[in-house]
């Protein structure tokens, strides 16, 4: 099954140019992982990087004669190994790498903080100004109704939730800003896991949920 | 172990060394074909070509060639994301020497030598400038969702893909090209680049989208 939900220009662009902060990264190209069409976009993306570089006027190297570049080769080591040996972590096969490689172990084993029938774990928690969670919510659970001080892009990666804009399958991408307030629903009968990274403050929008907006980090 | 002896046969096409050193290594083939590039007058090669020479061949002067053609770009684009003149030379010639190891992964089918000299550019960038991690995909990784098997055999022309690509962001209006280039050349999030320009995030993100559809139609025609 094919997602229907992709990730704006905006942010391929910012993942093919490799302008954005891991957390970013790590949700774009888990999606990448679960979508072909969104890889082609981004090899397009690349593409027209490697054009854009080739059109840059150059900057003189100190080292360019021939006889130096060859001697470059005589000193040229075999490269290490690019990637570690797979780990042999039974993790489910529904993560797919590279959200994979940021899971201390197979789900059922992470240190999950559960409330209200939402369960999460933080991942990459030394970055301060972005906050990266994987969650798990229990079918037909509604999300508190909220809106965001910055941007929310949600990777679904199992079950399914809708919102004011759509319905969201394994695989779909969710992007939300500022100027949206919404109120996810799991869909009932399987639990929805989701990768959510979220770069601003969440804001309550309920009836008492002004008094309690000071108290939430996101 | 593979790479020392690729070295050593590749090294074989340096006429200078080649009977004070590793004659002895050589192949009757090799040596055939040594003298036939030695004595044919060299025609310009696109870099397609020398990939291709490289990756099969390991010839060292395609590679002096696609050193010279992408080196100081490479130190241009590191120099334009923050990089002193000094490290961006080192970071240069460390890209170009990737470009050396990792040739016999270079596939044609799948990206052009432009596109796959920058992501390795790029990457080197990310871990050497920014010291950050890149998250990617595994493309052997089982989880992966793979395209249906037709539309993965396509054949793509990557060289006249790159053409068309570099006409038409010449002719993109001066502030999407702008917008472009900011975004693959400065070390800036969209945010910085709207409050750089003193411009709406959203009229930077709307002219990114309608840059990027301008472009995809100057491609579709080919497909």
């Amino acid at each position: 099954m094919m997602p229907n939900h992709h990730p704006s220009d905006e942010l391929l662009i910012a993942y093919a140019a490799g302008s954005q902060s891991e957390p970013l990264d790590l949700v774009v190209a888990t999606h990448l992982a679960l979508c072909p069409r969104c890889r082609n976009e981004v090899a397009l993306l690349e593409e027209l990087g490697g054009s854009l570089l080739k059109e840059l006027p150059g900057e003189s190297l100190d080292q360019a004669d021939h006889d130096s570049i060859l001697a470059l080769l005589d000193e040229a080591r075999p490269e290490e190994p690019v990637r570690p040996a797979p780990r042999s972590l039974d993790v489910d096969p529904m993560i797919p790498s590279p959200l994979r490689d940021y899971l201390a172990g197979p789900l059922e084993q992470l240190d999950w903080n559960s409330f209200q029938g939402v369960s999460q774990v933080d991942l990459l928690p030394g970055v301060t100004d972005v906050r990266t969670r994987l969650m798990r919510i229990k079918p037909g659970t509604a999300m508190p109704s909220h809106t965001h001080g910055g941007s929310e892009l949600t990777l679904v990666l199992a079950g399914g939730f809708s919102d004011e804009k759509g319905h969201y399958l394994r695989g779909d991408f969710a992007e939300a800003d500022a100027s949206v307030v919404h109120q996810p629903v799991a869909d009932p009968g399987e639990e929805c896991i989701c990768l959510a990274v979220t770069d601003g403050p969440l804001r309550l929008t309920g009836p008492f949920a002004r008094l309690l907006n000071p108290f939430l980090r996101f | 172990m593979a790479n020392v002896s690729a070295a050593q046969s590749a090294a074989s096409f340096h006429l200078a060394k080649l009977a004070l050193v590793i004659a002895p290594l050589m192949s009757v083939n090799d040596v055939m074909e040594a003298d036939i590039t030695a004595q044919e007058p060299k025609a310009p090669d696109s870099p397609e070509d020398l990939m291709s020479a490289v990756a099969e061949r390991r010839d060292r002067e395609a590679f002096v060639e696609l050193f010279r053609i992408y080196g100081p770009r490479i130190k241009a684009y590191l120099m334009s994301q923050g990089a002193d003149r000094a490290t961006a030379e080192d970071l240069a010639q460390d890209v170009m020497l990737t470009v050396w190891r990792r040739a016999g992964q270079y596939d044609p089918k799948k990206a052009g030598v432009n596109a796959w000299i920058f992501t390795i550019a790029r990457n080197r960038r990310i871990d050497g400038l920014r010291r950050a991690r890149r998250p990617q995909i595994d493309p052997d990784d089982p989880a992966l969702v793979r395209e249906p098997e037709q539309q993965a055999d396509q054949m793509v022309d990557f060289a006249q893909r790159s053409a068309r690509l570099h006409v038409a962001v010449a002719k993109l209006p001066p502030e999407q090209e702008k917008l472009l280039k900011m975004a693959y050349f400065q070390e800036m999030s969209h945010n910085v680049i709207a409050k750089e320009l003193s411009l709406p995030l959203g009229t930077v993100k709307s002219r990114l989208r309608l840059a990027m559809a301008k472009l995809r139609a100057a491609l579709e025609s080919l497909e």
